[in-house]
């Protein structure tokens, strides 16, 4: 591997967007839950779920400051390091990118404002009416960024113009560019993995408060929103993701082939999981079901499937990354049905907020959205190689031209140590926001709860098991 | 109106948006270091707590217009300017956590380190915005094929430099009235004189930029014959700039704060009526710098753009004015501030 221009340039994209959607899906998540818990206290007036509220729109704007400071590179990037893409699909893919900046950005930005510092400037209808839009902002600015992307890997109403490197992209029907084949299920798809993360998170920091005793029915409640919400996106994830394999295996055959390790055209096996060999054209130490990936795909378990064969070898996308990644996001996809399907039983049942050792796994579990929603982009973006557009324009002729290597090396430098100190920084913040808890003293308190108050949730700060009887059930 | 010259008005008009208002909290950023109780500073960021990351989507979009609607320029500019544009993205990014971090801890080194991040950071960030402009005035070495062949070293000649250090100075004059009206008692009294010291260096400053355009780059006049109503906004300009002053003087800091946005939209505007028609003047070949057409998209998406600008721009208008009427009066600290 050469540190020439286009490894380091492909490194240092594939570092910041992986690095900036740690946050996305979390904001976009987080924005699910802050919206219901908010209506819920419009609704039922019932103070505990504006405490709850005022905490997650806390951890939020930690969480969007990143967002933003981290996709204001993403917005750059592109024109720095991929000058001659930017030159090709500018007249097509700009367009998103703009409308998002438009109809977007400013949405969240304007309403984020008053979200986190406006509970005492607007009233409580209004408030309601801002979280509501900064949601929607994030799912928002999600649409455009993903028909962008999906515009480059299942390209639709432009036609090109010039050639040789003067080959540029034009568009002849923007309706068609932007429900290109794949954008309406990717959108979907990405969506759902961000309520699954923002579902796990709540529940893993309120599966924690309840086994420390602390703020336990302001907890139990957000839990189990939370609850729902990862319930239903894990199960929507497996069929939206199934529809997506299905318009992979019409779009991007080689792309699927590499998730599946399928060598040859003819009927295919699924994988549960292996390593894919090239050189051996096999699967190696795997289990498969026999004519598994047929039967997905066409309904038939004989139906023959399109192999890498077909495709030229230097037009065949790299196999092991594709296909573990794809494995792995699969595989969580599952587990995340198991875990909330087995914890809505027990819900249902009364028991759950008995059951230590499930919601220590809560605790827990929160890792494996994270991993999935990376694994997801990993997949489908190193499956879309060596195109960048796909099947127009190679990534390796995209680069830019007035760009060194040493250059790209020393801004890989720089950002990762950035990155890696902010990082810290951020997850230390989080920590303490999350050990210092919900402020249960929202409630106009009289003298003596004010005080009571304060002292018992100076007490839970400190000794992480205290038990406070003030903390739970606590009206003011 | 030929799209094309819609599409550069429209790029002037983000662009001036961004400057008028990530101007002042950029200058307030500039300015944060001069106080020094951990009050006062946090009364410094919670004045443009609400209101920067609105200010700055306004480059955000201006980059997204950019690649939309020229995307050669867009290539060309950010690839040929490589490695400052990074450092710009670092200090934007440090901007960013600075405020959003400074004040969740109490430790004094915590704090401390966080303020002077924030201040080098929006000190920094202008600079280059500034260089960036420098660089555009005078030209870039542009080959045929578009692409910038210059070093860094080029990037860094003395007039960009000028127009970085004059662009620091601007702002933090925009800044500093803008504190003053978010302000009061004993600090704004403080304040009252960064306005008076960061006008003088701003007007010194201002004399000199404008002698060094006019001996070192005679092409920054040119539009001026052809278009002679243009000196309108030069004499509008400097009256704008002399009511600084005097609105300064007269107790009125409001008009003072709309006399320099005012300054500053009339020197976005000089800015992009003297390059105009190009984006991007080369100084090897004039034939080889990129202009309003041949760095622009296909008509088609310049159409199409306009939709979006029309249907979206009212609404952008109406949130920011919301969220600045929501915003409005002395700012305070209480239980939601940094
Ligand atoms: C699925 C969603 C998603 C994806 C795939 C991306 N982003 Fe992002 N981005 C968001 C969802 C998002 C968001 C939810 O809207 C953010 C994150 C948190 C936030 O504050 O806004 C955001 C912030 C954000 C900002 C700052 C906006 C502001 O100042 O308010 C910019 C400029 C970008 N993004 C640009 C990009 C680019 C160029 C991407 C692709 C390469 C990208 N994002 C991928
Ligand atoms: C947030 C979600 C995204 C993730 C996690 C993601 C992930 C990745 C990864 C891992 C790579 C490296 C692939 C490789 O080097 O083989 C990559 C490359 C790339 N992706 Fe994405 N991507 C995302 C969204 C986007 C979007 C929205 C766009 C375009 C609008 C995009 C455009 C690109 C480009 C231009 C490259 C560099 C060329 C390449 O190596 O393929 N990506 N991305
Ligand atoms: C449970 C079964 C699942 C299946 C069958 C599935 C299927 C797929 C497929 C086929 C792609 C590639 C699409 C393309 O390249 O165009 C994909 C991408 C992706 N997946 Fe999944 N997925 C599943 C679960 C999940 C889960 C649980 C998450 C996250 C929590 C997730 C997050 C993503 C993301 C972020 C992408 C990249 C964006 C995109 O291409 O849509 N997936 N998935």
């Amino acid at each position: 591997m050469d540190l020439d221009v286009l490894f380091l340039s492909r490194f240092q994209f594939a570092l910041t967007i992986m690095f900036h959607y740690l946050f996305p899906p979390l904001s976009i998540g987080l924005g699910v839950i802050m919206v219901i818990t908010e209506g819920m206290f419009l609704k039922t007036k019932n103070r505990q779920y504006e405490v709850m509220a005022r905490f997650w729109t806390k951890i939020f704007a930690v969480v969007f400051a990143m967002g933003v400071a981290t996709g204001i590179v993403m917005e750059f990037e592109f024109g720095t390091n991929w000058a001659t893409y930017s030159r090709y699909v500018g007249d097509v893919f700009g367009s998103p990118l703009a409308a998002e900046g438009v109809f977007a950005f400013f949405l969240e930005s304007g309403f984020l404002a008053v979200l986190v510092f406006g509970w005492d400037r607007v009233g409580p209808k209004m408030h309601f009416f801002s979280t509501v839009m900064v949601a929607l902002g994030s799912m928002f600015s999600a649409v455009w960024i993903v028909v962008a992307n999906s515009w480059q890997q299942t390209p639709a109403g432009f036609h090109i113009v010039g050639d040789g490197m003067m080959a540029r992209a034009e568009i002849t029907d923007f309706w068609a560019m932007v429900f290109n084949p794949s954008s309406v299920d990717r959108l979907t798809h990405t969506l759902i993995g961000a309520f699954i993360l923002g579902g796990f998170f709540v529940m893993s920091i309120t599966a924690w408060y309840i086994l420390h005793r602390r703020h336990v029915e302001v907890s139990k409640q957000s839990f189990s929103i939370a609850l729902v919400v990862a319930t239903i996106a894990s199960l929507a994830a497996l069929f939206t993701g199934h529809h997506q394999a299905n318009t992979v295996s019409e779009t991007q055959p080689a792309k699927l082939a590499a998730f599946e390790g399928h060598f040859e055209t003819g009927p295919a096996d699924l994988w549960l999981f292996g390593i894919p060999d090239a050189e051996a054209q096999k699967v190696h130490m795997g289990i498969a079901i026999p004519g598994g990936l047929s039967f997905l795909v066409h309904g038939d378990f004989n139906a023959p499937v399109t192999g890498l064969d077909a495709f030229p070898e230097d037009e065949r996308p790299p196999l092991q990354i594709p296909f573990q990644a794809y494995h792995i996001m699969i595989a969580l996809g599952m587990y995340f049905i198991g875990i909330t399907l087995l914890a809505a039983f027990f819900r249902w049942r009364g028991t759950l907020f008995d059951k230590r050792w499930l919601l220590w796994v809560f605790v827990f579990s929160i890792i494996g959205p994270y991993i999935a929603n990376q694994a997801g982009w990993i997949a489908a973006e190193v499956g879309r190689q060596p195109w960048i557009v796909y099947g127009l324009l190679r990534t390796s002729d995209a680069l830019s031209k007035a760009v060194s290597a040493e250059e790209v090396l020393t801004s890989i430098i720089l950002f990762t140590i950035i990155y890696l100190f902010l990082f810290a920084i951020w997850l230390y913040i989080m920590n303490e926001k999350i050990k210092h808890g919900p402020e249960d003293d929202v409630a106009p308190a009289t003298a003596t709860g004010g005080l009571l108050d304060t002292v018992g949730e100076r007490a839970g700060a400190g000794g992480a098991s205290l038990t406070n009887p003030h903390e739970d059930g606590k009206e003011g | 109106m030929d799209l094309n010259i819609f599409w550069f008005i429209l790029m002037g008009v983000l662009l001036t948006g961004y400057a008028i208002l990530d101007g002042f909290d950029l200058g307030v950023g500039i300015m944060h270091l001069f106080v020094k109780k951990d009050e006062e500073r946090r009364l410094l960021m919670n004045s443009i707590g609400p209101l920067w990351d609105g200010n700055e989507v306004w480059l955000v979009t201006f980059g997204g217009a950019l690649f939309a609607a020229f995307p050669h320029a867009y290539a060309t500019a950010f690839s040929g300017f490589y490695l400052p544009f990074m450092f710009l993205l670092f200090a934007l990014i440090f901007r960013a956590v600075s405020m959003e971090f400074r004040s969740k801890q109490e430790m004094k080194w915590w704090r401390r380190s966080w303020d002077v991040s924030f201040t080098v950071a929006s000190t920094l960030a202008t600079f280059l915005f500034g260089v960036a402009v420098g660089n555009m005035m005078k030209g870039l070495p542009i080959g045929a094929d578009m692409e910038y062949q210059g070093g860094l070293l080029n990037l860094l000649g003395p007039f960009p430099l000028l127009i970085g250090v004059f662009a620091v100075a601007t702002f933090a004059m925009h800044g500093s009235i803008y504190l003053y009206l978010k302000t009061e008692g004993d600090l704004q009294k403080r304040i009252h004189r960064w306005m008076w010291t960061t006008f003088g260096i701003f007007l010194v400053l201002y004399i000199f930029t404008t002698m060094a355009t006019l001996v070192s780059l005679p092409s920054a006049v040119t539009n001026f014959r052809e278009v002679p109503w243009a000196w309108v906004v030069v004499v509008l300009n400097v009256l704008a700039i002399a009511n600084i002053p005097r609105a300064i003087y007269l107790g009125k800091p409001g008009y003072a704060f709309i006399s320099s946005a005012a300054t500053i939209a009339a020197l976005t505007f000089l800015f992009g009526f003297s390059l105009f028609p190009n984006m991007i003047v080369s100084s090897l070949d004039p034939a080889y710098s990129l202009t309003i057409y041949n760095a622009a998209s296909s008509q088609k998406t310049l159409g199409i753009m306009r939709w979006i600008a029309v249907l979206g721009m009212p609404f952008v208008l109406s949130y920011t004015i919301a969220i600045y009427w929501i915003f409005r009066g002395k700012t305070q600290l209480g239980k939601f501030s940094y």
